[in-house]
């Protein structure tokens, strides 16, 4: 039943995606409109990919640092991103995919330095400090990005911002077959540690003890989600709280086993998105609204309902 | 099974050793209790002996093969460990935190099998859960939530059992109930069980051998007739005693500091 509704769900937003959006296209001229197959049929599968992605990330990512608050921005991956793209544009690197390289190359330095924060304490990874290492990097990033702006000719840093918050406006075939191949990796990385992940929210030592490699699956669970995350925040900017509030969602309808919970967090996610995404093209046509805006007025409400059943 | 010879372990930037030239032996259907003040080094000795921690000189071995060298999934499936503290981060019923117990029997892939779920029946009924299953964690009990957490280590099908405190701030029918459970494990099952605890009375009352630390050294060990007089648990502890016999166990008394003077 839960299930039956999520797949509806998923079908009927991307069906949606499909079939609305500013430019009028007739039902019976559907499968032959340019628009359609180039702008829509894309746009809908990237928001799928990195809807579910942030979605199964920041599952993933709630058990590794033991704080339902985290989201996978929370890692300082969404500064390091905006620092990237910031950059580019500061020091003129032009071509189509400059941006996203830029962005996606900040988000990984912002990861390898939190993760090189996180074994500060010798050769374990501290969750606590990837979440404090996390915040700050994040924080400092913003900083360095602010400093450039306010040095630089502010016009041409408008497209890094609105890039960074500006959703899947980016997508296209070609984007989809690179997150298309890219994101099963992680993913897979992260099904994979269902059970071990299990076992975490007892705590390290009973994980251990009833036959997790602990310190193997806190890496491999936070570079994973955090690669995953990189990529979605490269070809769609910082879109927040799918991360956060979907696997919440998941928790409360599936229960907290990842091997349930990760599925329908990335099915949930990624229908989540899609909807958001054809609401911000289509409700304030011809302009559109960020995407983020969306997700968070759908997400919270729902949300807020299924807390009713925690208490 | 465990065997544990001249163990010494000092923790990084610590001035003193917190266990020095210890040795432990426990094997199936034996029930040995490690007793001591606080910080005399019992739970480093369980640390050591399943190879979360390195000694720096002795060996820990497990079925005669180095505890480091055991695969933490492989340890899992021998030993099961039951430990002073978890936490819960998510809300979870009775049944689903029994069946993690069976995680190191599972492929990375597969689903639980019939006979995981019978196992965690089995576990279940001997600690006698059964009736717990669809229960919310936080709605046991003290007793009965460390009965669930013993019916974990039991669905992982071990054949030796450590408990750390598993009896702490419990009352005492439920003291009583849970080291009666153990001991029937032990005699029925044929578990070996090392545990961990304060009570001098109950260790005395239900264990086949007691080791005594005070500050990381053992300082008697053996039968608990042989460990526990009046002499080594007055110096071990700082505290004047009466002992008494019960069923031919030592029983001690704790006196007032008057009683010992007119005594």
């Amino acid at each position: 039943m839960r299930w039956t509704l999520l797949i509806v769900f998923a079908i009927v937003a991307l069906l949606a995606s499909v079939v609305m959006g500013p430019a009028a296209v007739p039902l019976s001229e559907l499968l032959h409109s340019d628009i359609v197959w180039n702008l829509r049929v894309p746009r809908a599968l990237l928001a799928l990919l990195v809807g579910g992605s942030l979605g199964v990330a920041g599952a993933g990512l709630q058990a590794l640092v033991r704080n339902p608050l985290a989201d996978p921005f929370l890692l300082g991956l969404s500064g390091g991103a905006g620092l990237g793209a910031v950059l580019a544009i500061a020091l003129h690197v032009s071509g189509p995919w400059a941006l996203p390289i830029a962005a996606f190359v900040g988000a990984l330095a912002a990861l390898g330095l939190v993760y090189r924060l996180g074994l500060i304490g010798g050769a374990a990874l501290d969750p606590r400090i990837l979440l404090l290492g996390g915040v700050a990097i994040g924080a400092f990033a913003a900083a360095v990005t602010t400093a450039i702006v306010s040095l630089a000719d502010a016009a041409e840093l408008r497209n890094a911002f609105l890039w960074l918050w500006g959703g899947l406006s980016g997508a296209s075939w070609d984007t989809v077959l690179i997150i298309a191949v890219y994101a099963p990796i992680p993913l897979v990385v992260l099904f994979a540690a269902s059970r071990p992940l299990d076992l975490l929210a007892l705590g390290e030592e009973s994980a251990g003890y009833l036959g997790a490699d602990v310190e193997r699956v806190k890496r491999r669970v936070y570079l994973a989600a955090s690669l995953l995350t990189a990529a979605a925040v490269a070809v769609s900017g910082v879109i927040g709280f799918v991360g956060l509030v979907v696997p919440h969602i998941a928790r409360l309808t599936w229960g907290h086993r990842h091997r349930v919970l990760l599925p329908a967090a990335f099915l949930g996610g990624g229908a989540l998105l899609a909807f958001s995404d054809t609401l911000a093209r289509t409700v304030v046509a011809p302009r559109e609204l960020p995407v983020g805006v969306v997700t968070a007025l759908i997400g919270v409400p729902v949300f807020a309902l299924l807390l009713r059943r925690w208490t | 099974m465990i065997e544990l010879r001249g163990v010494t372990y000092r923790y990084a930037g610590a001035t003193r050793d917190a266990l020095r030239d210890v040795s432990l032996s426990v094997g199936p259907r034996q029930f040995h209790a490690v007793l001591g003040p606080n910080g005399s080094g019992k739970t480093t000795l369980v640390r050591v002996a399943l190879g979360a921690l390195v000694s720096s000189s002795g060996t820990a071995q497990i079925d005669g093969k180095s505890a480091r060298d055991w695969s933490r999934q492989d340890l899992a499936r021998v030993i099961g460990v039951v430990p002073q503290r978890e936490d819960n981060l998510f809300p979870q019923r009775v049944r689903e935190t029994v069946l993690l117990g069976r995680y190191p029997h599972l492929t990375l892939w597969g689903a639980e099998r019939t006979q995981d779920q019978e196992a965690v029946d089995r576990a279940l009924r001997a600690c006698d859960a059964a009736h717990l299953s669809d229960r919310w964690l936080w709605t046991l009990s003290g007793g009965e939530y460390q009965r669930v957490r013993l019916a974990r280590a039991l669905a992982q099908e071990p054949q030796l059992l450590v408990l750390d405190e598993p009896a702490m701030s419990l009352d005492l029918k439920h003291q009583m109930e849970l080291f009666e459970l153990v001991r029937g494990l032990v005699d029925r099952q044929g578990l070996g069980v090392l545990m961990i605890t304060h009570d001098l009375n109950l260790a005395a009352r239900f264990a086949d051998s007691l080791l005594l630390l005070a500050e990381g050294r053992p300082v008697a060990a053996g039968a608990p007739a042989h460990v526990l007089t009046q002499e080594t648990v007055q110096t071990v502890f700082a505290w004047p005693v009466a002992m008494q016999t019960i069923d031919g166990r030592p029983q001690m008394i704790p006196l007032r500091k008057r009683e010992e003077s007119r005594a």
